[in-house]
C-alpha cells in the first residue's frame, strides 16, 4: 500500500517556494514600498544622469532627422526600412513579455507570476514606448504622421487606406499600449494606497492618494479590483497574440520573397515571447539584487523564465528551418534565393549571428545548472536579444536588398545616426525604469501577499505531518 | 518667342521704357539701391520744420515717381494681348542646336516665353522627332547659375562697351597677328563673317579645333578618293553593318536618323515570323501608326506634312504587310539583285571594337582587339573581299570571322556597309571605303558630301606653332576651350598665356578664360540667332526662345562687333538664308530651309592608292595601348557642369560622376587590379591617374580613358569630377596610342554606379533568342513564364471602358542610350542628388536603363532594359499604403498624389520593379533662382519626405484629353498623347496609347509574338510589357 503521506521536502521539490525566508507580510511591504520612501540615493542620481543623457541624444537625433529627413539614416532604395523599423520590431517583440506574464499567466492561476509582473508590465510599457518613437518619426514627414489615425481632419478629408497592414499595425500598437497601461495601473491601485498610508509628508500623501483613487481596501472594492482586473486580463490575453501577429502582417502580406510567408505571425509571437522574456531576466537580475529582493523573485521565478526561453527559442529555431524548407519544396526560385542569399549573402554574417544566439544559445537552458545560473542567464539573455534583433534586421534587410529584379539590388549601411538613435532608445528605456524604480513598487505587494496568504492556507488542508514547515503568517 | 532685335544691344535706337528709366539721374540710381532714401531718418531731428516740408514734398514727389514705374526688366508687358497666345499653354518652336560638335534639329516647348523642354525636329530631313541626351539636357545648362554671367578684363568684371572699344583698336589694319580659334563652324552665317574678316583684314586667320572630330574620316576619304568627303549612312538598306570601331550608335553616331534606320532593320525580325493570335500582321500595322503618330502634337506642323514622312507613310499604306516592316526601305528598293522580301529582314551587325560600347552591345557578332589592331583586321577584311590586292595576312587570330564576315558581305553587294570609327587612322577609313566599294555600296548605303573642313588637329597644331613664333598678337577664342583640349604635346596653355591679348567666348568661366585677357560670356543657343549646316549639310535656323537671361552675346555677334557689323544676328541670319517672306517664315517655323540639304558626291576609289597607303601606314606596335574616347555624358568636356548629365548613368558601366579607366578582365588580373584601384597611366613621359573599372569584354591590353573630365573651372557641378584625359592625348594620338605603360598604385578610390550587380541571376528579366529560335518558337519569350490561374477574391474593376493606357518596350529596339532618362528628368522635375547619394542608393531617375551582362566574362552579350513604373492593375504598391496616397486611375495609371503622401515607403519596399523613389532630403534647397527657371510648371516640384516614380506622363494625357474635351469631346486618337521617353527615343522603341483601341500602335504592339510580361507570375498585371530581344548570329560563325 503506498504512503499517502506527503512528504514535504517533495512537495517542495514539486512547487517550490515563491517566497523564501518566511518573510511576514509586514517586512514585504517593508521591502517592496521602502525604496520609494528613503532619501533618494547618490546613485539613483547618477543612474539619471547617464540615462538622461542618452535620452537627450535620442532627442537630439530625431530632432536632426525631422529637420533634416529620411537621408541621415542608411536607408536607400531597395532597403526602404533599414533599422527603423528594426528597432520598432525589436521594442515591441520585447514589450510582449509583461503583458503576457500579468494576463496569460494570471488566467492560468500560474502563482509564480506575481513576484515579477509589475516589473514586466513597466517593462512593457517603456518598451512599447520605445517602439512608438519609430512609426512616427520614420515616415518622410513625420508632421503628417498623424495622417495615419482615422481622426476627422481637413488636411487628408478621406479615409484611411484600411487594406494597408501599416494601418492595422497603428491600431494594433495603441490598442495595446492604452490596454497594457491601463492593466498596470489598476493592478497598482491598492500598492499605490499602501504607499499613500505609510506617506509621512502632506504632498506624498496627496499624489499618491489622488493615483490610488480612494482605495480603501473594503470589501466591495477587492471585489470590483478582482473582476476589473480579470476582464482587463481578458482583454489583454489575444492582444498579446495580436499585436506581434500584426506587425508580422507588414511583412507577410507584401509580394516581397522572405516576407510573403504564412508562418510570419505564429513565428513573431514565439520570437516576440522569446525577447520579452530575455529582456525581463535582464533586467530582473539586476533590479532584485539593487533593490534586495532576492527573496520574492526567487530562483523559481528566474527558472520558470528561463524554460519558457528554452520553449520559445526552439519554436524559432523551428521556424527558421520551416522556412528554408518551404523556400526549397516551394519550388519558387525567387524564394530560394532569398533563403540562400540570408545563409551565403553579404548579410550572411547577420544571418548567423542571428541563428547561433537565437537557436543555440537557449539550447543550453537545457541543464538545470545552467539555467539556474545567475551570471550564465545574465549573459544568455542578452545574446537572446542580440539574436532576436538580428533576426527583425535580416528579416528585413535581407529581403529587401535583393529582391526580384537583379538590376536594382543594393546593400544597407547604418549611418551614426541610426546607431545613436537606436543607442537613445535604450537611455529612454532605462531613464522610464529609473523613475519607475524610484516612485512606484516595483513588486505587485497586494498580488504577493494575497498568494502568500493563499499558499499558507493550502498548506493546512495538507495532511498534519507536512506542518512543521511553516510558522503562521504574522499580521502586520 | 520673345522678339530680341533692337533691345538689349545697343546697336539700334535707344527706347525708353519707363519714366524711371527716363530719369536715370546717377542720384537717382543709387537712390534705387539703397533700401532707405537718404535723409529718411532725419524726422527724428527735433525742430526742423522746414526740413520736414522738404521731406513731405520730396516723398510726395517720389511716391509719385513709383507710381510709375513698371518693371524694366525682361519680361513682356502684354499690354496688347499677343494673337493666340494662352497664359500657360505650351508654344512649341523650331530651332537648331549645336550638340556635341553637330547640328540637332529641334523643336523646343515654351510656357509664357520660358523654354522647358527640347524635343527632336520631326520634320527635318535628319531627325525624327528625338533629341538625344545631351540635346536633352542642354535645357538645364540655358538656367545654369555657374554660367558666365560678365564681361571679365584680366578677371575683373567688365562691360560689353569696354570690349567693344578695346575690340575696335585691337581689329585695325591687315589683321596682322590677329587668330581667330573657334569650333567647327557649322553656321553659314559665321562662316560668312569669316569671310568678311579674310577680305577686311587679309592677315588675320581663323582656326577651327574640335577634340573630338571627324579628322580621320575626312583624311581617310583623302586616301581613298582624293577628295576630303563626308559618309553618310543609309543603314535602311543594308542587310550587313560592320563596324570598325565606331560607336555610331552612341559616341560616334553621325545623326539619330542612323539609329532609327538601324532599329528599323533590327524589328523587321518579325517580318520573319508569322503573326500571333490575332492572324494581322501586327509589325506592319504598327509601322503605319507610327506614322502618325510622327506628326506633332500642338505647334500646327500637323497639315504640313513632311516629305520624307509622306512618302513613307505611302510605302506603309501600299506595301504588301509582309514588307512594310522596314516600310522606308522599300520604296527606295535597291537596283540590287537580291529578291525584295529579303531586305525587310533583320540585319545582321558585326563590329570589332576595343572597347565595350552600345553599338558593340548590339552587335550579332562582336569581336574584340585592339584598337590599334583593327587597322590589321580592316586589311585583312578589304583581302579578304578583293577591295585590295591580295596579300600577307597581317591579323591572323580573327580567320574564322574575317571569313565569315567577307563570305556575308560579299553575298550582300550593295545592301551592306561597313563604317569606320572617329578614333581609327585615316587608313582604316580608307579601306573602309574601299571595301565600300568593291561591295557596290557606294551610291546605295553609303553616300558622300564635301563639308569643306580641314583638320582640327593640323589647325591648332600650326596655331600653337604660331603662337611660339611670336607671330600671334591677339587670339579670339570662339567657345572654345583649347587651354583644356588641346593636345598635350603642344603645352596650349603655356602658350596661351604668352600671347599679348586673348579674348574668350565662352559659355562658362573655363581654363581658357582663366587664363584670358578678355572673357566674354556667350548666349546659349536658345538665346541668340544662328543657323546650322545640319550633318547631310540642310541650313537649320536658330531661333532665341528667350532674350539673353545674362548680358552675353553669341559668336555671330561678338565677330560682327569685331568686324563693326552693324546689322544685328538676326538679320545676318536671314540674309544668310537668301529668302524673303514668306519663305522665310516658313523656314522659321519649320527649323530648315527646306532643299538646302549639301550635293551628294559619288567618288570612286582608289584601290591602289589605298593599298600603298596602307603598306606605308605604321604597323600597330605591341603592348598597352591607351585609347581616348568622348563621355556619354560630358562628351568633351563641354557638359561637365551639366548634373543631369553627369548623374546620367554612362550606358555600358553604370558608373556615374566619374571616368574610370576601363580594362579587360584579363588585363586587371595580370596587373592584380581591382574595381577602384587607382593606377597610373604613362605615355610618351605624360601621366594620368585613374580609377580602374574592369569592364568584360573590353579588350586586353587595352586601356579606355574617357574625355571630358577633370575640369578644373567650369562650375560648381563639373569642377574636379573625374581625371582629364586630355594631359595624356597627343596630336599624333588623339584616338588612340599604343606603348602606353600602366602601374598599380597603392592607392583606391570608390567608383559610384547605379547598378550593382551585372548578370540575371538566372533570371528571366530580359528575354533573348536568335532568329532560328524565334522562327522554330514565336512566343518564346512569354513561354519562359509560369502561367498559374489564379483564383481572384473580388471583382475586379472594369477596365474595358474608356482610354485604358499601356506602354510596350521594345528591347529588339532599345540600345540603351540614356535619352529616355533624361527627357523623363527634364520633363517630370526630376532632381538631381549627386555622387555621394547615388552611392547611398538614393538616384531619383523614374526611368531606368538596366544592363544586364549575358555569356562569358571575356567575350559578353549585353541587353539593355528601360525600367520605369509599369502601372500594375494589382499594384502591390497600392494597398499597402496607409494614406492611400498611390491609388488607381480609372483609365489604369498607379497615380501618385504627393500631398497626401507621409512616406513610410512601404509602397516602394513591396514594388517588385523597386521603380519608386523617395525624397531622402529635400534636394531643390540650394536650387538659386535662374536654376528653378528650367521646371516643367505642368508637374509639381515634390517635397522631402514624399514618393514619386513614374506615372505615363500624366500631365501630358491630362493636357491632350482638356484639349479634346474642349474641342468637343473627340476621341484621342493614337499618337495624341506621347510620354517624354516615348518622344525622345531615337530607336522608337517605345509605344504607348490606349491598350482599349484595337488599332492603336500599342494594341498592335501587345500582339506581337514577342510581348511578354516581366513577373507575369505575381499576377500583378502591369500594363507596361516588354518585346523580347532576337539576334541574328551567322550561322557560320555559330
Amino acid at each position: 500500500m503506498a504512503d499517502l503521506a506527503f512528504d514535504p521536502k517533495a512537495v517542495e521539490q514539486l512547487s517550490p517556494p515563491l517566497v523564501t525566508g518566511q518573510p511576514s507580510l509586514h517586512e514585504v511591504t517593508e521591502a517592496v514600498s521602502i525604496h520609494t520612501e528613503i532619501e533618494t540615493h547618490r546613485n539613483w542620481y547618477i543612474a539619471l544622469a547617464i540615462s538622461g543623457s542618452i535620452t537627450l541624444l535620442l532627442g537630439s537625433m530625431l530632432a536632426y532627422l525631422v529637420s533634416t529627413g529620411i537621408g541621415v539614416w542608411g536607408n536607400n532604395n531597395p532597403v526602404g526600412w533599414g533599422w527603423d523599423i528594426t528597432n520598432f520590431v525589436f521594442w515591441i517583440g520585447i514589450g510582449h513579455a509583461g503583458t503576457l506574464i500579468s494576463a496569460i499567466l494570471f488566467l492560468f492561476r500560474q502563482k509564480w507570476r506575481t513576484s515579477i509582473n509589475r516589473f514586466a508590465e513597466a517593462m512593457t510599457l517603456f518598451a512599447v514606448a520605445c517602439a512608438g518613437i519609430y512609426p512616427l518619426v520614420h515616415v518622410g514627414r513625420p508632421w503628417r504622421a498623424y495622417w495615419l489615425f482615422p481622426i476627422p481632419n481637413a488636411d487628408l478629408a478621406m479615409w484611411q487606406n484600411f487594406r494597408s497592414p501599416l494601418l492595422w499595425d497603428v491600431f494594433a500598437v495603441s490598442t495595446y499600449a492604452t490596454v497594457s497601461a491601463l492593466f498596470w495601473y489598476v493592478g497598482l491601485i491598492p500598492d499605490l494606497a499602501i504607499i499613500r498610508d505609510r506617506a509621512k509628508t502632506q504632498m506624498r500623501h496627496t499624489i499618491y492618494g489622488l493615483l490610488s483613487l480612494g482605495w480603501r481596501g473594503s470589501a466591495t472594492h477587492w471585489k470590483n479590483y478582482e473582476k476589473a482586473y480579470m476582464i482587463l486580463a481578458g482583454l489583454s490575453t489575444p492582444l498579446v497574440l495580436s499585436v506581434h501577429t500584426i506587425v508580422s502582417f507588414d511583412f507577410a502580406v507584401s509580394i516581397i520573397p522572405g516576407w510573403h510567408t504564412t508562418i510570419f505571425p505564429p513565428y513573431f509571437v514565439a520570437g516576440a515571447i522569446f525577447s520579452g522574456f530575455a529582456m525581463v531576466i535582464t533586467l530582473m537580475v539586476i533590479a532584485r539584487w539593487v533593490f534586495k529582493v532576492e527573496h520574492l523573485v526567487t530562483m523559481t521565478h528566474l527558472e520558470n523564465m528561463n524554460k519558457v526561453i528554452l520553449a520559445t527559442g526552439t519554436i524559432v529555431g523551428y521556424a527558421y528551418a520551416t522556412e528554408f524548407f518551404i523556400a526549397w519544396y516551394s519550388g519558387n526560385e525567387y524564394e530560394r534565393f532569398t533563403f540562400i542569399n540570408r545563409a551565403m549573402g553579404p548579410y550572411a554574417w547577420a544571418y548567423w549571428s542571428m541563428v547561433s544566439c537565437n537557436v543555440i544559445s537557449p539550447q543550453f537552458f537545457w541543464f538545470k545548472k545552467l539555467r539556474t545560473n545567475i551570471p550564465f542567464m545574465f549573459v544568455l539573455s542578452i545574446f537572446v536579444n542580440i539574436g532576436m534583433w538580428f533576426e527583425r534586421f535580416v528579416i528585413i534587410a535581407t529581403s529587401l536588398h535583393r529582391d526580384y529584379l537583379p538590376s536594382s539590388w543594393g546593400y544597407f549601411r547604418p549611418t551614426i545616426v541610426d546607431i545613436l538613435t537606436f543607442f537613445g532608445t535604450f537611455g529612454l528605456f532605462i531613464t522610464l525604469f529609473v523613475f519607475f524604480t524610484r516612485f512606484l513598487p516595483i513588486i505587485a505587494v497586494s498580488e504577493v501577499k494575497g498568494m502568500m496568504i493563499q499558499t499558507e492556507h493550502e498548506k493546512h488542508y495538507l495532511p498534519a505531518t507536512t506542518s512543521g514547515s511553516s510558522e503562521p503568517v504574522k499580521a502586520h | 518667342m520673345i522678339q530680341i532685335e533692337g533691345i538689349g544691344n545697343q546697336t539700334g535706337k535707344k527706347f525708353w521704357r519707363s519714366l524711371n528709366e527716363l530719369a536715370s539721374t546717377p542720384k537717382f540710381k543709387e537712390w534705387l539701391v539703397q533700401e532707405f532714401p537718404e535723409g529718411a531718418t532725419d524726422l527724428l531731428d527735433r525742430g526742423s520744420r522746414r526740413r520736414f516740408m522738404q521731406l513731405m514734398a520730396a516723398s510726395m514727389g517720389l511716391a509719385g515717381l513709383t507710381a510709375c514705374r513698371r518693371p524694366v526688366e525682361k519680361i513682356l508687358p502684354y499690354a496688347k494681348g499677343v494673337e493666340g497666345l494662352v497664359h500657360g499653354a505650351p508654344q512649341h518652336y523650331a530651332t537648331v542646336m549645336n550638340v556635341a560638335g553637330q547640328a540637332q534639329p529641334l523643336v523646343v516647348e515654351a510656357i509664357d516665353g520660358r523654354p522647358v523642354k527640347i524635343e527632336g525636329n520631326r520634320k527635318h530631313p535628319i531627325s525624327n522627332g528625338a533629341a538625344n541626351a545631351w540635346a536633352q539636357a542642354s535645357i538645364l545648362s540655358l538656367y545654369d547659375p555657374d554660367r558666365s554671367q560678365k564681361v571679365l578684363e584680366k578677371g575683373k568684371a567688365s562691360t560689353w562697351e569696354a570690349f567693344g572699344a578695346a575690340a575696335k583698336a585691337t581689329f585695325v589694319g591687315d589683321g596682322e597677328g590677329i587668330r581667330i580659334l573657334s569650333g567647327a563652324v557649322v553656321s553659314p552665317t559665321l562662316a560668312s563673317l569669316r569671310a568678311s574678316l579674310a577680305a577686311k583684314h587679309p592677315k588675320a586667320k581663323w582656326y577651327e579645333y574640335e577634340p573630338v572630330n571627324e579628322d580621320s574620316a575626312l583624311a581617310g576619304s583623302e586616301l581613298a578618293f582624293g577628295d576630303r568627303l563626308r559618309p553618310h549612312y543609309n543603314l535602311l538598306k543594308a542587310d550587313v553593318v560592320v563596324s570598325l570601331d565606331c560607336d555610331f550608335l552612341q559616341l560616334d553616331n553621325p545623326g539619330l536618323n542612323v539609329i532609327r534606320d538601324f532599329a528599323k532593320r533590327r524589328r523587321a525580325v518579325d517580318s520573319a515570323v508569322p503573326a500571333g493570335h490575332g492572324g494581322d500582321h501586327q509589325a506592319a500595322g504598327h509601322k503605319a501608326d507610327a506614322h502618325k503618330a510622327d506628326e506633332h502634337k500642338a505647334d500646327g506642323h500637323k497639315a504640313d506634312g513632311h516629305k520624307a514622312d509622306e512618302h513613307k507613310a505611302d510605302a506603309a499604306a501600299h506595301a504588301p504587310a509582309a514588307a512594310a516592316n522596314a516600310a522606308a526601305a522599300a520604296p527606295a528598293a535597291t537596283p540590287a539583285a537580291a529578291p525584295a522580301a529579303e531586305s525587310t529582314s533583320i540585319n545582321r551587325l558585326y563590329v570589332v571594337e576595343n572597347n565595350f560600347t552600345l553599338t558593340g552591345a548590339q552587335a550579332d557578332h562582336r569581336l574584340r582587339l585592339r584598337a590599334a589592331d583593327v587597322q590589321a583586321f580592316a586589311a585583312d577584311l578589304a583581302r579578304e573581299v578583293a577591295a585590295i590586292p591580295q596579300g600577307l595576312k597581317i591579323l591572323g587570330q580573327s580567320d574564322k570571322y574575317i571569313a565569315a564576315l567577307a563570305k556575308d558581305l560579299l553575298a550582300h553587294k550593295g545592301r551592306s556597309v561597313v563604317l569606320a570609327g572617329p578614333r581609327q587612322p585615316a587608313i582604316v577609313h580608307a579601306l573602309a571605303a574601299a571595301i565600300n566599294q568593291t561591295l557596290g555600296n557606294i551610291g546605295e548605303t553609303v553616300s558622300y558630301t564635301r563639308p569643306g573642313r580641314t583638320s582640327s588637329a593640323a589647325e591648332i597644331t600650326e596655331l600653337a606653332k604660331e603662337v611660339a613664333a611670336g607671330q600671334v598678337k591677339t587670339l579670339v577664342v570662339l567657345g572654345a576651350n583649347p587651354v583644356y583640349s588641346a593636345p598635350a604635346d603642344l603645352d596650349f596653355g603655356a602658350k596661351y598665356k604668352s600671347i599679348a591679348t586673348t579674348i574668350h567666348l565662352g559659355f562658362e568661366v573655363d581654363e581658357t578664360a582663366a587664363a584670358s585677357t578678355w572673357h566674354l560670356p556667350e548666349s546659349h543657343a536658345l538665346e541668340s540667332w544662328g543657323d546650322a549646316m545640319a550633318a547631310d549639310g540642310t541650313v537649320s535656323l536658330q531661333q532665341p526662345l528667350i532674350e539673353p537671361i545674362f548680358k552675353t552675346k553669341s559668336a555671330i555677334e561678338v565677330v560682327s562687333m569685331a568686324l563693326g557689323v552693324a546689322t544685328s544676328a538676326y538679320e545676318q541670319v536671314k540674309a544668310q538664308s537668301k529668302l524673303a517672306d514668306p519663305a522665310w517664315r516658313q523656314a522659321l517655323h519649320d527649323g530648315f530651309v527646306a532643299g538646302s540639304q549639301a550635293a551628294l558626291v559619288k567618288p570612286a576609289a582608289n584601290a591602289k592608292a589605298v593599298e600603298t597607303a596602307l603598306n606605308a601606314a605604321p604597323k600597330a606596335a605591341a603592348g598597352l595601348e591607351v585609347v581616348f574616347a568622348p563621355s556619354a555624358s560630358t562628351f568633351d568636356g563641354r557638359y561637365a557642369n551639366n548634373a543631369w548629365l553627369q548623374e546620367a548613368p554612362e550606358p555600358m558601366t553604370k558608373i556615374v560622376w566619374d571616368n574610370p579607366a576601363l580594362v579587360s578582365p584579363k588585363t586587371a588580373k595580370e596587373l592584380k587590379l581591382e574595381e577602384g584601384s587607382v593606377i597610373v597611366v604613362e605615355r610618351g613621359g605624360r601621366k594620368v591617374e585613374a580609377p580602374v573599372l574592369v569592364q568584360p569584354g573590353h579588350a586586353d591590353n587595352s586601356v579606355t580613358l574617357t574625355l571630358g573630365y577633370g575640369r578644373t573651372s567650369v562650375g560648381r557641378v563639373g569642377t574636379g569630377v573625374g581625371y582629364n584625359a586630355y594631359l595624356l592625348r597627343t596630336a599624333d594620338a588623339m584616338g588612340f596610342g599604343t606603348g602606353a605603360t600602366l602601374a598599380k598604385s597603392a592607392r583606391t578610390y570608390e567608383l559610384v554606379t547605379t547598378q550593382e550587380h551585372h548578370d540575371q541571376a538566372g533570371r528571366p528579366v530580359v528575354r533573348e533568342a536568335t532568329v532560328d529560335k524565334y522562327k522554330e518558337e514565336a512566343h518564346f519569350a512569354s513561354h519562359e513564364d509560369a502561367h498559374i490561374e489564379l483564383f481572384q477574391l473580388f471583382d475586379s474593376f472594369d477596365y474595358s471602358k474608356g482610354n485604358q493606357w499601356g506602354m510596350v518596350v521594345d528591347l529588339q529596339s532599345c540600345i540603351g542610350c540614356n535619352a529616355c532618362l533624361v527627357a523623363c528628368q527634364s520633363e517630370n522635375n526630376i532632381p538631381v542628388v549627386g555622387r555621394d547619394q547615388v552611392s547611398k542608393g538614393r538616384e531619383m531617375h523614374w526611368i531606368r536603363l538596366d544592363r544586364y551582362f549575358t555569356g562569358t566574362e571575356d567575350d559578353p552579350e549585353v541587353v539593355h532594359q528601360p525600367m520605369a513604373c509599369q502601372q500594375c492593375e494589382n499594384a502591390p504598391c497600392e494597398s499597402v499604403c496607409p494614406v492611400a496616397a498611390t491609388v488607381h486611375s480609372p483609365e489604369g495609371l498607379n497615380d501618385m498624389a504627393y500631398n497626401r503622401c507621409v512616406g513610410t515607403r512601404y509602397c516602394a519596399n513591396n514594388c517588385p520593379y523597386k521603380v519608386r523613389r523617395f525624397n531622402y532630403f529635400n534636394w531643390h534647397k540650394d536650387i538659386e533662382e535662374v536654376g528653378k527657371m528650367v521646371f516643367n510648371p505642368d508637374v509639381t516640384v515634390r517635397m522631402r519626405g514624399v514618393m514619386e516614380k513614374c506615372n505615363y506622363c500624366v500631365q501630358r494625357i491630362q493636357e491632350v484629353k482638356i484639349a479634346h474635351k474642349v474641342d468637343g469631346r473627340k476621341p484621342i486618337k493614337d499618337g495624341d498623347v506621347l510620354t517624354a521617353c516615348q518622344q525622345t527615343c531615337p530607336a522608337e522603341a517605345i509605344s504607348f496609347g490606349n491598350i482599349n483601341d484595337p488599332e492603336s500602335a500599342v494594341s498592335k504592339m501587345k500582339k506581337n509574338n514577342r510581348n511578354y510580361t516581366l513577373l507575369h507570375e505575381l499576377n500583378i498585371k502591369p500594363r507596361t510589357t516588354y518585346l523580347a530581344k532576337v539576334r541574328n548570329p551567322n550561322p557560320e560563325l555559330a
